[in-house]
């Protein structure tokens, strides 16, 4: 039987607000635990909740960057239910009429472009953290309150890579509006799975279950796929799927069922009394959507055009803001018009560089031009690129240009005829097995006598210019 | 003269001409409290004296107010003063933060007593029989009620014990009690004074109103407490006016509309006679009245406890026993609930909550609560469109005068249709005010309720003023 | 409306409230009496009346977006049952 998965995201985002969502708490924490409270955000008797106008403002933003209708009438109601960590045992959250709907993403996989459909947007409340100890569990309220924005996806991925790069893409628009810091691991992202299978081809849902505490982009990936597969072994041997929530266990590395049964909950949603609702006029609309900067997509077409790079390579240039601006300045920078080097050397050195560092490109401190310095020297061939590789290690670690290092180390390539022709003189006498395989067809074995050519000259020799020597020599001969 | 017996006017006028001090009020006040209170129990966990608030702003230029107490319902939240709601639940409950209103009078100077008013638990209730410290008894008859919910705030103001007094009305909270013991109320329009800091029981009914000896003392009173609050997103930014303007003594040229819903069986043969006799004093006084009608008026006592219980449930689903008041230990959080709700709430408040609680449930939203909403619309437009030719309406208070204590208790249904009067005016969120009217043959207190339209309390107050200016009623006092 | 004790008790639960059996009986029967009397609303045509979840004619309150002092953690802990450093306790949570 061959299955599919069916897959649906709701990803929470914290929007970063001064203040919290119905009161003016500071969201900056730092202070101990319950300091960062009010009677509003701590339930009190007589406490009354008042929108934070920005957030509003951002869920606007957020809904019109994916797509969405952003509704002219919006309100609030309430979702009860009893936890220790939500103050008056309801949540301020939206119901029928959220702020925007019916939008979508596209994402980018290897087969093309696939769209997926968002089904809404809406704004809520963050309840507090519980830390358990061994005999009670603790709550602090500092987090309650802080503004969330909930986006829910319909069930349009079916793999886990689409899942991923939905996430991806979906964190990354985000970061462009600049209304949350979407960190899994700090908790301003947290993404919830609805994922069942079917057979392929079927145009119904199977039955579902829905994965929570995943908490890292990675962890979403691999409970996706351990769920993917428990379900088919399931339906392979002939059971059913319940209905269930399950748990990623990120150390088991499995899905756990979770321990109390959830009963069916009845949230007896009803509008919010205190709160009269919203009326957002198309001017408020336009006002906000002429705030949104250049997105991610189109940045990366418009890198394609002004830049002449491929839509693969320009979609990771962009994928984070601070970096995509920083490597504009770098294409901007590099005078050529083949852009192909820079290219090369962000994509492949610098954001390797970046992410073995735990950090952003952006981040690294190499001034534009000062790459650009760097690639001119392997474009003039006085160093190789795995020289370069190495030289901006140095320039990442030490702030030097790449001159200076390249001067200090003395590492300009050997590329002068009449050095390179003592060399492989040299070599071809010291090797003759691999010159008779090259002259007998095998072609690789030049490149052994390449390699030896670098290991006489220190790795200074320049390949290129060895490797055409050795051919004329062991052509001619 | 017992300063005790003096409203809030008179005495304002002697602190002026330095004819008497803060202490002397409070000492008088005070003294009265220990002589009647063991019989009236208006008020709830008698504490020592009060000391004079330690206010900054007692010395400020707004304080015309400066020393006259104010006593406080119980569900109204004073800064580190026990605010209960007259429920075990929430025992020991010092709020960390003033209500609106408490600010205000601050700011003008007044004396917050913190000894709070006797209630029904969480305003649950139309007799005060409901509270966990045990029922008010009515200053005219001990042996009946006083009303409720604000039947401690009413009783207190009528045995003089209080100067004044704040209440809450949900659904006839304030005025009732005020027609049960012969003193003014008054249920503001929804969102004219600031619920924040009021414990919540409706909160798309509630108001915190006035409970006075006299309409001067209302107007005041109204004066201070109303107001846009940026705290409370449901307070309205409309100018306050100077509301002591509209004590006039003229009525001359206003339409009363007297709905003929109202004067139907099940109306006391003595109240409804005590109660035409004033509307025709109206008529003598220069005001027009005909009959008009308000079609749904039947409908409103079940609307209302559908929209009031479930909202009530929701607002107290907070009561767990996590961070304040009771909790009763156990081992696992839901027990904790549980318990601690099981002990911690009265019957009523059980029932209320369970009954908002089903209102609100998968496959009955719409039934009940979905249709109480419309219904809703329906009788806020019968008010609309009376009040597009009528200034006010006039009706009784209540249906009979206090009932005696344990009459209702038993039996919830009988106690909501005492409502019928009152309930209308928070549904369609419009201003109302009662006024004594005359007393029955047992001495009992009779009310007069006036309403009008949305942010007309001017138009209440000028008919509610002519007519107390032209009669002697709040003179009579209780003999205790 | 027929509603039975088993409605009510699950209703109890979801309002948390742990009824005695005869508080369940007593409450069950004064119910019924109450929705039968709410059913009274049944006779009204309601389909096309728009329902009133606010009085008020206002729209679009709002705050702007500036910091106002908390409280300190020993007033919001002020009156809790149970407390650890400036935590809340409650009974240990098992997820």
């Amino acid at each position: 039987m061959n299955y599919e998965a069916v897959i649906g995201l709701e990803v929470h985002v914290h929007l970063k607000t001064k203040t919290k969502a119905f009161c003016g708490c500071s969201t900056e924490f730092g202070q101990g635990p319950n300091s960062q409270a009010c009677p509003v955000c701590l339930g009190f008797p007589g406490s009354l909740p008042v929108l934070n106008k920005v957030a509003l403002d951002y869920a606007i933003k957020v809904g019109l960057a994916l797509n969405c209708a952003v509704q002219e009438f919006t309100k609030f109601d309430r979702k009860h239910y009893y936890y220790p960590d939500l103050p008056k045992n309801y949540q301020i959250s939206q119901y029928d009429l959220p702020v925007s709907k019916d939008g979508f993403l596209d994402i980018y996989l290897e087969s093309g472009t696939k769209r997926i459909r968002i089904k809404r947007t809406h704004l809520e409340e963050d309840a507090g953290k519980l830390i358990h100890e061994d005999a009670s569990s603790l709550v602090d309220f500092n987090r309650a309150g802080i503004p969330l924005l909930e986006i829910v996806s319909e069930p349009d991925m079916n793999s886990t890579q689409e899942a991923y790069e939905y996430l991806t893409s979906l964190k990354s628009i985000i970061e462009y509006l600049d209304v949350s810091d979407c960190d899994m691991e700090k908790g301003s992202l947290r993404c919830d799975a609805n994922i069942s299978i079917r057979e392929k081809g079927a145009l119904g849902l199977g039955v579902k279950t829905e994965l929570k505490n995943m908490n890292s982009f990675k962890a979403v990936r691999d409970a996706l796929a351990y769920e993917i597969e428990r379900q088919t072994e399931v339906l392979n041997e002939g059971g059913e799927i319940t209905q269930e929530t399950k748990l990623w266990d990120a150390r088991e590395l499995k899905t756990v069922s979770m321990r109390t049964k959830e009963e069916a909950r009845d949230y007896r949603y009803f509008p919010e009394p205190d709160l009269p609702p919203f009326i957002i006029k198309s001017e408020k609309i336009e006002k906000i959507r002429r705030t949104i900067p250049e997105l991610p997509r189109e940045k990366m077409l418009r890198f394609t055009k002004d830049y002449g790079i491929s839509e693969y390579d320009a979609r990771i240039l962009v994928m984070n803001k601070k970096d995509a601006e920083y490597h504009e300045a770098c294409l901007k920078a590099y005078q050529d018009l083949n852009k192909k080097g820079m290219v090369n050397l962000l994509i492949g050195t610098l954001l390797s560089e970046a992410n073995a560092r735990n950090t952003a490109s952006a981040e690294l401190g190499v001034l534009p031009s000062r790459l650009t310095e760097l690639i001119e020297f392997v474009d003039r061939d006085q160093i190789s690129n795995l020289t370069a590789k190495s030289v901006l290690t140095e320039m990442i670690d030490t702030h030097i240009s790449a001159a200076e290092i390249i001067k200090k180390k003395n590492l300009i390539q050997i590329s002068d005829t009449a050095s390179l022709d003592a060399v492989v003189e040299e070599v071809i006498k010291e090797n003759p097995k691999s010159v008779e395989a090259f002259k007998a067809g095998k072609e690789n074995a030049i490149m052994f006598l390449v390699g030896q050519a670098m290991k006489k000259s220190q790795g200074k020799a320049n390949p290129k210019a060895v490797q055409e020597i050795l051919k004329r020599r062991l052509v001619d001969a | 003269m017992e300063l005790n017996i003096l409203t809030a006017h008179e005495l304002t006028n002697l602190l002026k001409n330095k004819k008497t001090t803060p202490e002397e009020i409070l000492s008088s006040l005070e003294k009265r409290i220990k002589s009647v209170d063991s019989k009236v129990r208006a008020y709830v966990r008698l504490t020592e004296p009060n000391k004079l608030n330690d206010n900054n702003e007692l010395n400020g230029p707004n304080c015309f107010l400066k020393g006259i107490p104010v006593s406080i319902k119980d569900n109204i939240c004073t800064q580190g003063y026990n605010t209960e709601c007259c429920s075990k639940i929430l025992e020991g409950f010092k709020p960390p933060y003033d209500a609106t209103v408490i600010k205000k009078l601050k700011q003008a100077g007044a004396v917050i007593l913190d000894k709070k008013t006797n209630m029904d638990e969480f305003a649950f209730g139309s007799s005060t029989e409901n509270s966990y410290f045990g029922p008010t008894h009515n200053p005219w008859d001990l042996e009946r009620v006083p009303g409720g919910s604000s039947g401690g705030s009413a009783a207190a103001v009528a045995a003089d014990e209080a100067v004044w007094a704040l209440g809450s009305d949900t659904g006839g909270s304030i005025r009732q009690p005020a027609a049960f013991c012969g003193v003014v109320g008054l249920k503001p329009t929804y969102g004219r004074v600031s619920r924040y800091g009021l414990i919540a029981f409706a909160s798309s009914l509630d108001q915190i109103g006035p409970l006075t000896k006299d309409i001067t003392d209302c107007a005041i009173l109204m004066n201070i407490i109303s107001g846009c609050d940026s705290y409370d997103a449901t307070s309205v930014d409309i100018t306050v006016a100077d509301y002591t303007k509209s004590l006039v003594n003229d009525i001359k040229g206003i339409k009363i509309g007297i709905p003929k819903e109202y004067f139907v069986e099940g109306l006391d043969l003595e109240v409804k006679s005590i109660v035409e006799e004033a509307i025709d004093k109206l008529k003598s006084l220069g005001a027009a009245y005909k009959e008009v009608s308000l079609p749904h008026t039947e409908y409103a006592v079940p609307v209302y406890y559908i929209i009031a219980t479930a909202e009530a449930s929701s607002n107290l689903a907070r009561f767990d026993g996590v961070q304040y008041g009771l909790r009763i230990p156990a081992k696992n959080i839901i027990d904790m609930y549980k318990k601690t709700r099981d002990e911690g709430f009265g019957q009523e408040a059980k029932r209320r909550i369970i009954l908002g609680t089903f209102a609100l449930s998968h496959g009955y939203y719409d039934a009940y609560y979905l249709r109480a909403l419309k219904v809703r619309t329906l009788i806020k437009q019968d008010f609309d469109k009376v009040f597009n030719d009528f200034d006010c309406i006039v009706t009784p208070t209540s249906p009979t005068a206090a009932f005696k204590i344990g009459e209702k208790v038993d039996d919830p249904l009988k106690m909501y249709l005492s409502d019928i009067y009152t309930i209308s005016a928070n549904l369609a969120g419009i201003p109302a005010i009662s006024i004594p009217c005359g007393f029955t043959k047992k001495g009992l207190p009779v009310g007069l309720q006036i309403l009008a339209k949305p942010f007309a309390e001017e138009t209440l107050f000028r008919v509610a003023y002519t007519y107390e200016q032209n009669t002697e009623w709040n003179k009579r006092k209780p003999k205790l | 409306m027929a509603i039975t004790k088993e409605t009510i008790e699950y209703t109890a639960h979801l309002a948390r409230i742990e009824l005695k059996p005869q508080e369940l009986e007593k409450i069950s029967r004064q119910l019924k009496g109450i929705l039968d009397f709410i059913d009274t609303l049944k006779r009204l045509e309601v389909k096309d009346i728009a329902p009133t979840s606010h009085i008020l004619p206002i729209n679009n309150v709002l705050r702007e977006d500036i910091p106002v002092k908390s409280l300190s953690a020993e007033k919001a802990l002020m009156d809790s049952p149970s407390q650890k450093g400036t935590f809340f306790v409650v009974p240990k949570i098992i997820e």
